[in-house]
């Protein structure tokens, strides 16, 4: 079966390529048939895949063809099918077609309806090649492809300009990032002789590397993890997530929240053989990603863009991601994806619901009360937010207690209260959204409130699937502590074992009951008093332009935005210039010129000499034979 | 005898074209081209059967008394190099707007072609000083003829510019050859050059190595011997830049492959860092150019500045991986820069600018050219799946191996380049119409075909290109072989 693999990521390819060629010629329900379907049909042999390791967890390799062979350097087009990679399939193709459906609803009125779903194959078809390469370029391939399709979705609106920037920067940071990616694999290729998993995580060639030059594999880790704050839009090069909303809503649910920025945390659990020889990257990626974590949720806590505020949650929960990898948790990190691809999901899509019952309004101040109108997409969001929280016993618990314990066990309480708090903020920000999206008094327009339905089946269904998931999807990383004693199994744990590093678990089921305990009762707190805030009290976030103080230098981002144009938009504009108007055309080329001008200068120079007088030619010769004379008299 | 039909039939098919008149002088200089293509094939089948093949050289006295011979031979490297000639040549011919050119045009481009052939083909220093020179006099009337304002003083420059950098190439080739002492006398064969290089102590070789990269500096062109390619790629006639920038500027880059860094190992050892430096400084100079360029002609050719320089870095790199790299790029150069060129030729021609700002909104009216345009943007930004990315990929690997900050400074161009592109597409394609865009017609068919063509070629090259790969590889190994020995 396994070596049946290409077939995932063919299914949407071909659906690319149909849906692309035929274009104008499909009916929408065509296409909706097309698009969904191909992934579906992945979904199904992912399924298979996904079982065959299940009973049979070493990896199978399936080699397609040499692409790339100079001299020793060789990358082929092979796949790796492993526990950590059917994982991975399956989340993508699992969520992925339950978006491709929600969004056949979604952009039913939308002209480009058959470009946005050939986009949406095509992306597919790269987030599979990404997970399922068994080399670091075939990965680097699907890196940068879904970065394309990244580029092509946020501006899919592309006769506006902001959309259009938005779109720019993405594909731009996202490129800082993968120059890094790219020197890591030369440096992986130099140290390690191969950029296939199996020879650059060779236990002998890492051990005698370890031994004979640590620092390189600290500077190849680096560069990795470089590369993975790219595309996972952790601290420095996180701002473009946020702008990356002005992609329609499913784009912000699949790629931007449940796949693609999840591909840095994929790339280092994948590589954790490597990390977990480079204690410094590890202490860099466990401070980063908390930091990450810290900004974007305070960040989060201002906003009143119903889809800024879930952009901020997902850079900030990526950052906690971040934070397992760096405590070498490398399957809590993995478990998180896959909870948070379920209930982030789940809210991007309800987000578009609302957005989609309100005729476009994003913003949560003119919201309120829709609870009534929106039943499904109410409850549903409800899920979510109670998933995301960390509340037991739904999905984001599970993940998110482990998360903190392990990073407890590792580096004590004080790093372990920034990610209480970061959890915290989480929940606070959540039930914000939820309170002053559905409860309290409607605050839009007469129309709007005319216009107020519950989405179609076709955006409900999805939804009802994802809070199903967000609901049990955590039992699959039962605590080990309490599992232990109730005789359930850390199935995730076991499973992955073949792929990375499985951190022994250190707590008792006390230990463990202690840290629920003390989790719930924070987090109870912090509901009651964004509750008391936007319900009891009924108080509405202020305008724009009453925001002062630190109010409005969070809400605006701690202007790092403005900081980055600064000190390196603006100086880039400025050199590129310099060097157009003035290096370029006055100094070289004038410099060139110069020497022609000068060329000139001399044989017309010269040129004035040649009168045809031969009394002054006569005249000349004479002086200039006396001259010799004279010079050789004193050289003797 | 294959590779000097292969040299000789577009020499003849031009002298056929000047009899022909009118209109379907293009259409007859189409077909001819494709048959140049063909008899490639056949040089291709028969290489692929016995590299080795008798029928791929040909070695005949010519001036017997200086011992210069009429040499010429195809290997993998050369096969490489005369399939682009082979294949860009045909495009762009097609490409030529109706009406605009006549029989003689084309009659120049085929002359051009035979120039072309016969550099990425001689096996001796004289005749491939003549060829490089036979190649600059036929785009030197295309450009004087059918040119823009202020042609004949751009013209001009280029002319003298890259004339004196063949000059002092020739003294160098000269230098070389009276220091040639085979059993038959001095001699310009390649072979003979080499041994003589090598012989030469360090600073003679250093100052060879200067004579011969000037030359080569100019034609590709490098920082900073660049300054005349501008102005001429946007004043020649489109089809005219696409024969520099496509197939001319790779013989400086065959050029310095071939003809430098085996004839001087010493010299290249001694200033090859320079060299690389120059090339890569060139890289971010000309990107940082091109993002703040206003005229869409302008910003692709300095973007082909920026390409250019991380070939010859790769080049003088001097492992596999670097010149096989080098090989892929020039290729793929040609065939993206082609494209690029051809899509600034239409923008043009139907909204009369090339001014960038008073674009805008393409995409709402030509979606056709706004994919085909994102297809070899893709290409020319190097991205996975397209050619691009293999020569680029394997470029910045050879300079990496050959000095770890060198790549991360010349890898610069995979952000800069998706910078400079990526704006120039936003404000040509995207946002709103105006009314110079917005009744702009989309692709007709023959424009289709041709943009169609080099889709198929970026794309197919990008995710299969291993039949490209393993042509120059032997090749690639035994010249890194002889400068070794």
């Amino acid at each position: 079966m396994a070596q049946l693999a290409w077939l995932v990521p063919l299914f949407p390819l071909l659906g690319f390529v149909i849906i692309g060629l035929a274009n104008r010629n499909l009916s929408k329900s065509v296409t909706t048939l097309i698009g969904s379907g191909s992934i579906l049909a992945s979904f199904v042999v992912s399924l298979l895949l996904f079982f065959e390791k299940v009973s049979q967890p070493t990896p199978t390799t399936v080699h397609l063809f040499d692409w790339i062979t100079a001299g020793n350097f060789s990358a082929k087009f092979s796949f790796l099918i492993d526990p950590l990679s059917t994982i991975f399939l399956l989340v993508i193709t699992g969520v992925g077609f339950l978006i491709h459906l929600y969004s056949s609803g979604y952009m039913h009125e939308d002209d480009g309806f058959r470009r946005f779903f050939a986009y949406l194959n095509l992306f597919v078809f790269f987030m599979l090649l990404l997970v399922m390469g068994d080399n670091f370029v075939v990965m680097f391939v699907g890196w940068e492809g879904v970065g394309l399709c990244s580029y092509l979705l946020i501006g899919y609106w592309f006769e506006n300009t902001d959309y259009n920037n938005a779109a720019k920067k993405a594909f731009i940071m996202n490129r800082i990032g993968d120059l890094a990616f790219l020197i890591g694999i030369f440096l992986i290729y130099q140290h390690l002789g191969g950029i296939d998993f199996n020879t650059a995580f060779n236990i002998t060639n890492l051990a005698n590397l370890a031994k004979g030059n640590p620092s390189a594999i600290t500077a190849i880790t680096l560069c990795l993890f470089i590369g993975a704050t790219g595309k996972s839009a952790q601290v420095p090069l996180f701002t473009w997530l946020p702008d990356a909303m002005a992609g329609p809503t499913p784009v912000s649910a699949l790629i931007h929240a449940a796949t693609m920025v999840t591909a840095g945390i994929y790339m280092i659990a994948r590589s954790n053989a490597l990390f977990s020889l480079a204690p410094l990257t590890q202490d860099i990626i466990l401070y980063v990603g908390l930091g990450t974590a810290l900004l974007t949720a305070s960040i989060g806590l201002f906003q009143n863009d119903i889809k800024k505020v879930l952009a901020y949650s997902t850079v900030s929960q990526l950052g906690l991601m971040f934070a397992a990898l760096g405590v070498g948790a490398y399957s809590a990190g993995v478990f998180h994806v896959v909870t948070h691809a379920f209930f982030k999901a789940l809210l991007f899509l309800g987000a578009g619901s609302v957005i989609h019952g309100m005729g476009g309004e994003q913003d949560i101040r003119k919201m309120g009360g829709l609870r009534q109108s929106m039943p499904i997409t109410f409850w549903t969001f409800v899920i979510g937010t109670v998933a995301i929280s960390g509340i037991p016993p739904f999905a984001g618990f599970f993940s998110k207690d482990q998360i903190l314990a392990e990073i407890l066990a590792h580096k004590g309480i004080g790093i372990t209260a920034v990610a209480m708090i970061v959890s915290l903020m989480t929940c606070f920000y959540m039930f914000r959204l939820l309170f002053l999206t559905f409860f309290g008094n409607f605050r839009g327009t007469q129309e709007q409130k005319h216009h107020l339905h519950e989405s179609p089946l076709s955006m409900t269904i999805p939804l009802m699937v994802l809070a199903f998931l967000s609901t049990v999807g955590g039992f699959i990383g039962f605590p080990h502590g309490i599992g232990h004693e109730m005789g359930i199994h850390h199935w995730l744990d076991g499973f992955l074992a073949q792929s990375v590093v499985i951190t022994p678990n250190h707590f008792t089921a006390g230990q463990e009951w202690t840290l629920i305990g003390v989790a719930v009762g924070l987090l109870a707190g912090i509901i009651f008093w964004a509750m008391k805030t936007y319900v009891t009290d009924g108080k509405i976030p202020v305008k724009d332009s009453e925001m002062e103080g630190l109010q409005k230098v969070i809400y605006d981002k701690y202007y790092v935005d403005e900081t980055y144009n600064r000190l390196i938009t603006k100086p880039l504009n400025q050199i590129s210039s310099g060097i157009s108007n003035f290096i370029e055309t006055k100094i070289i080329d004038g410099g060139v010129n110069g020497i022609g001008h000068f060329t000139k200068w001399l044989s017309s120079g010269i040129r004035t000499i040649q009168t045809g007088n031969v009394d002054l030619y006569f005249f000349a010769m004479t002086i200039s034979a006396m001259l010799i004379l004279i010079i050789k008299l004193f050289d003797k | 005898m294959i590779t000097v039909l292969l040299i000789f039939f577009p020499l003849v098919a031009a002298i056929l074209l000047l009899a022909v008149q009118g209109e379907t002088s293009k259409r007859i200089a189409f077909g001819l081209s494709l048959a140049e293509l063909a008899i490639w094939f056949y040089t291709y089948i028969a290489f692929k059967t016995n590299p080795i093949d008798a029928s791929l050289s040909l070695k005949k006295a010519w001036i017997g008394s200086i011992g210069a011979s009429f040499a010429v031979s195809t290997d993998g490297i050369s096969l490489m190099m005369t399939f682009l000639t082979a294949l860009l040549v045909p495009f762009i011919i097609l490409s030529s707007f109706k009406g605009k050119y006549s029989n003689v045009f084309y009659a120049l481009i085929l002359l051009m072609q035979t120039a072309l052939m016969g550099v990425f083909t001689a096996t001796d220093g004289l005749l491939f000083y003549i060829f490089w020179e036979l190649a600059l006099i036929p785009i030197w009337f295309i450009c004087l003829i059918w040119g823009g304002e202020h042609r004949g003083m751009i013209t001009f420059k280029f002319f003298v510019y890259t004339m004196a950098g063949s000059l002092i190439m020739l003294l160098g080739l000269l230098y070389l050859y009276f220091q040639t002492n085979g059993s038959m006398g001095r001699s310009f064969a390649w072979a003979e050059l080499v041994q003589a290089g090598k012989a030469l102590s360090e600073t003679e070789q250093g100052y060879i190595f200067w004579a011969l990269f000037l030359a080569f500096a100019i034609k590709m062109p490098i920082f900073p011997f660049h300054t005349w390619q501008p102005d001429t790629y946007v004043v020649a006639p489109t089809p005219g830049t696409m024969l520099l920038s496509g197939i001319m500027l790779k013989m400086g880059t065959y050029g310095l492959l071939r003809w430098l860094m085996p004839l001087v190992p010493a010299g290249v050892a001694m200033w090859g860092k320079t060299a690389m430096i120059l090339s890569i400084i060139g890289i971010i100079y000309a990107s940082c150019i091109a993002i703040v360029q206003k005229d869409f002609k302008r910003l692709i050719a300095y973007s082909s500045i920026a390409h250019v320089g991380l070939i010859a870095a790769g080049i003088l790199s001097w492992n596999v991986e670097g010149i096989s790299g080098a090989m892929m790029q020039m290729i793929a150069h040609g065939i993206n820069v082609v494209g690029l060129f051809f899509i600034a030729e239409i923008i043009f021609n139907r909204t009369n600018t090339r001014q960038i700002a008073e674009l805008g909104g393409l995409r709402q009216v030509a979606p056709q050219l706004a994919l085909l345009f994102l297809i070899i943007l893709l290409g020319s930004v190097a991205l996975p799946l397209t050619n691009g990315f293999v020569g680029e990929f394997l470029l910045l690997n050879g300079i990496f191996k050959y000095n770890i900050g060198f790549a991360a400074v010349a890898g610069l161009t995979v952000i800069l380049g998706a910078v400079y592109m990526l704006r120039s597409y936003q404000s040509v394609m995207l946002g709103d119409t105006n009314p110079r865009t917005e009744n702009v017609l989309d692709l007709d068919l023959n424009e289709k075909i041709i943009l169609i063509g080099l889709s198929i070629l970026i794309i197919g090259m990008g995710v299969y290109p291993k039949p490209f790969m393993e042509i120059s590889q032997p090749a690639i190994k035994t010249l890194l072989e002889t400068v070794k020995n």
